[in-house]
């Protein structure tokens, strides 16, 4: 294991950010005198799949927000796919194939399944502004169904939103995260609130899908966040203190003090 | 605020339009096609083709605030702006200023400035929300009120324009009561039924999207600020139209046509009839032109003052809201969901009535 605070093992001295999906250098966030981020340097390889632990206040959604363009960092520099993509607006972001989900649903309501779908189809392609009514059959509609069936969501396709279980809800924001091509996914907690079984599913979705999607997922559930990732990184205060496979993260005893809860803290 | 409803559109609906127009739709359609042939000619005037006006302008308001979100107090600004431009560029009485070019000219080009209008407007208000939305369209609307009041090289000060009239076509002549009543209906029906269409289509959608969650939208690939001012744009053309036929219609445009009341009329008509949906707007415009034409009568009728008629409209509308804040829709909503519950159990019968 290394200290990811110097470098990652995936990391090398190469700048630009040639060969990976996503680059982080010297990422920090403040809000006032709180230093939410500090000093964050990670890289992530295209296809790469990785899991950020932490205990909450530990920056992991700050890292997402300034990943995706909700709010700007502080200092620092982020490339996606080689590109610096550090002052652009989150449209932009999500242009070039980076997604994510979100802690809390953030869906529309009022809306159908199939049309929130639509609407993150719609989003990545032409015809944002379109006055023209959508028919069925049409690529986008087509692949609007085929995401809806992807996560299992296929019977509750002309259901509102807000008739839709909580676990319902979070399959739909995957299916939304999926939409369009995407090269790159942040998935924020997408255990969060279910069942057993919809936990199972949902792995299947992440292990199921395309290699060369990769994605971090922010979790607390240890086993979906170990069993779906092939890295993980560990953060407290706002900053990266581990790296490493899985089963080295399980048997790190620090990591167990701070974060399992097997220490004497 | 009530927020518009989507209706479920992507999966195709069964059936062709035709089929899917609800009957009460056509029952209303025919009732307007033959009102002429029952009411007099003042009514069908002062009531029906000003409610229809109106009803057009306070569409414009609704597409902004039920479905975008933003409650605008400049629409009877962008209304007045088309008005004047067609006296400017058109024909009227001040032959000083009026360029006399033909209407298929001064329409369209009197439309496309009013959507550059709306757009500067929507540009300068979308970076606000809420209240803040409501106080900057209301200080846009009186500050173009005080332009064209103080302006006379191109709005001709206070007096404005008069003889503004619409042209004759096909042996029509426009002005005339019937017509006119034909004219406004066509238009309104235009505006209403492309308002419901864009509120399905990718655009509509989107907008709706805004509204709900203008943060998430952006994470999906959209870009709010745009989509905001493009339904100003949007929103522009129907008050523009709306506005060109309440000058043809009262033969003037002045700074009264544009004054804040004016524009606090519009968003009355609004509230009262309903944001969630467009048949909302002109419910709240008929409800409107009726306290607005016979509350004097009706006070006079009491033997009370008539010059307080201004209360009986008052207290009209606040009776209205009081009861129900999503308007006349809301209390249809409320009837509607009264009858179809059991009095024993006060379930949900599941029954709808018609």
């Amino acid at each position: 294991m290394t200290d990811a605070s110097v470098m990652t093992r995936n990391d090398n001295s190469a700048q630009g950010g040639a060969g990976y999906a996503l680059e982080l250098r010297d990422i920090s966030k403040k809000f006032g005198a709180l230093e939410a981020l500090g000093g964050i340097n990670m890289t992530v390889r295209p296809g790469e799949r990785r899991a950020v632990l932490g205990s909450n206040g530990a920056g992991k959604t700050t890292l997402f927000n300034c990943i995706t363009g909700d709010f700007p960092p502080t200092t620092g520099a982020i490339r996606f796919f080689g590109e610096d993509i550090t002052v652009f607006p989150a449209q932009e972001r999500i242009r070039r194939g980076l997604r994510r989900t979100y802690q809390i649903s953030l869906l529309f309501t009022g809306l159908t399944v199939r049309e929130n779908v639509y609407l993150a189809c719609r989003g990545v392609s032409r015809g944002r502004f379109s006055f023209i009514r959508p028919r069925r059959g049409d690529a986008l509609s087509q692949t609007t169904e085929e995401l809806v069936e992807t996560v299992n969501l296929q019977d509750a396709i002309n259901t509102p939103v807000n008739e839709l279980s909580y676990g319902q809800q979070r399959q739909l924001e995957i299916a939304m995260a999926l939409s369009g091509a995407p090269r790159f996914i942040l998935f924020d907690e997408p255990a969060a609130g279910l069942s057993p079984t919809e936990r199972v599913e949902l792995i299947n979705i992440l292990t199921g899908l395309p290699s060369h999607v990769g994605y971090i997922i922010i979790e607390h559930d240890m086993d979906v966040a170990l069993r779906v990732s092939e890295m993980v990184t560990m953060m407290h205060n706002g900053r990266i203190f581990k790296e490493g496979k899985p089963a080295e993260i399980e048997d790190d005893p620090e990591v167990q003090a701070l974060y399992l809860g097997g220490g004497n803290e | 605020m009530a927020d518009a409803t989507s209706i479920n559109t992507l999966p195709a609906q069964p059936g062709n339009w035709f089929d899917r127009v609800p009957p009460a739709y056509w029952v209303l359609g025919l009732v307007l096609l033959v009102a002429p042939a029952f009411v007099s000619p003042f009514i069908l005037g002062e009531v029906f083709s000003r409610a229809l006006i109106l009803g057009m302008i306070a569409l414009s308001l609704m597409f902004l605030g039920g479905y975008g979100g933003m409650v605008s107090l400049a629409q009877m600004a962008f209304a007045g702006f088309a008005g004047y431009m067609v006296a400017v560029f058109g024909s009227s009485a001040v032959v000083e200023i009026s360029q006399g070019w033909p209407w298929w000219l001064v329409i369209p080009l009197a439309l496309i400035l009013t959507v550059i209008f709306s757009v500067a407007i929507g540009w300068l208000a979308v970076r606000t929300e809420g209240i803040y939305t409501i106080m900057i369209t209301l200080a846009i609307a009186a500050a173009f009120f005080y332009f064209t009041r103080q302006n006379y090289d191109i709005f001709n000060g206070f007096q404005g324009f008069n003889s503004v009239e619409p042209p004759r076509l096909f042996g029509v002549d426009w002005r005339g009561n019937y017509a006119f009543y034909f004219l406004t209906l066509f238009w309104a029906v235009v505006c209403y039924a492309v308002v419901l269409y864009v509120s399905q289509a990718p655009f509509g959608l989107a907008l709706q999207g805004v509204r709900d969650n203008p943060r998430r939208m952006a994470a999906l690939g959209y870009n709010v600020t745009a989509h905001r001012v493009a339904a100003y744009a949007f929103a522009g053309v129907i008050a523009g139209l709306g506005g060109i036929l309440s000058t043809w219609q009262l033969s003037q445009i002045s700074p009264g046509t544009v004054s804040i009341g004016a524009a606090i009329d519009i968003l009355v008509i609004a509230v009262v009839g309903g944001l969630r949906h467009p048949i909302g707007a002109f419910i709240g415009a008929f409800v409107f032109v009726l306290l607005e034409t016979f509350a004097k009568d009706f006070l006079i009728t009491l033997g009370m003052a008539g010059e307080r008629f201004q209360l009986v409209i008052g207290l009209g509308f606040l009776l209205i809201v009081f009861f129900s804040p999503d308007g006349l829709l809301g209390l249809w909503d409320k009837f509607k969901a009264s009858r179809n519950r059991d009095p024993l159990t006060g379930e949900d019968k599941g029954e709808r009535p018609l």
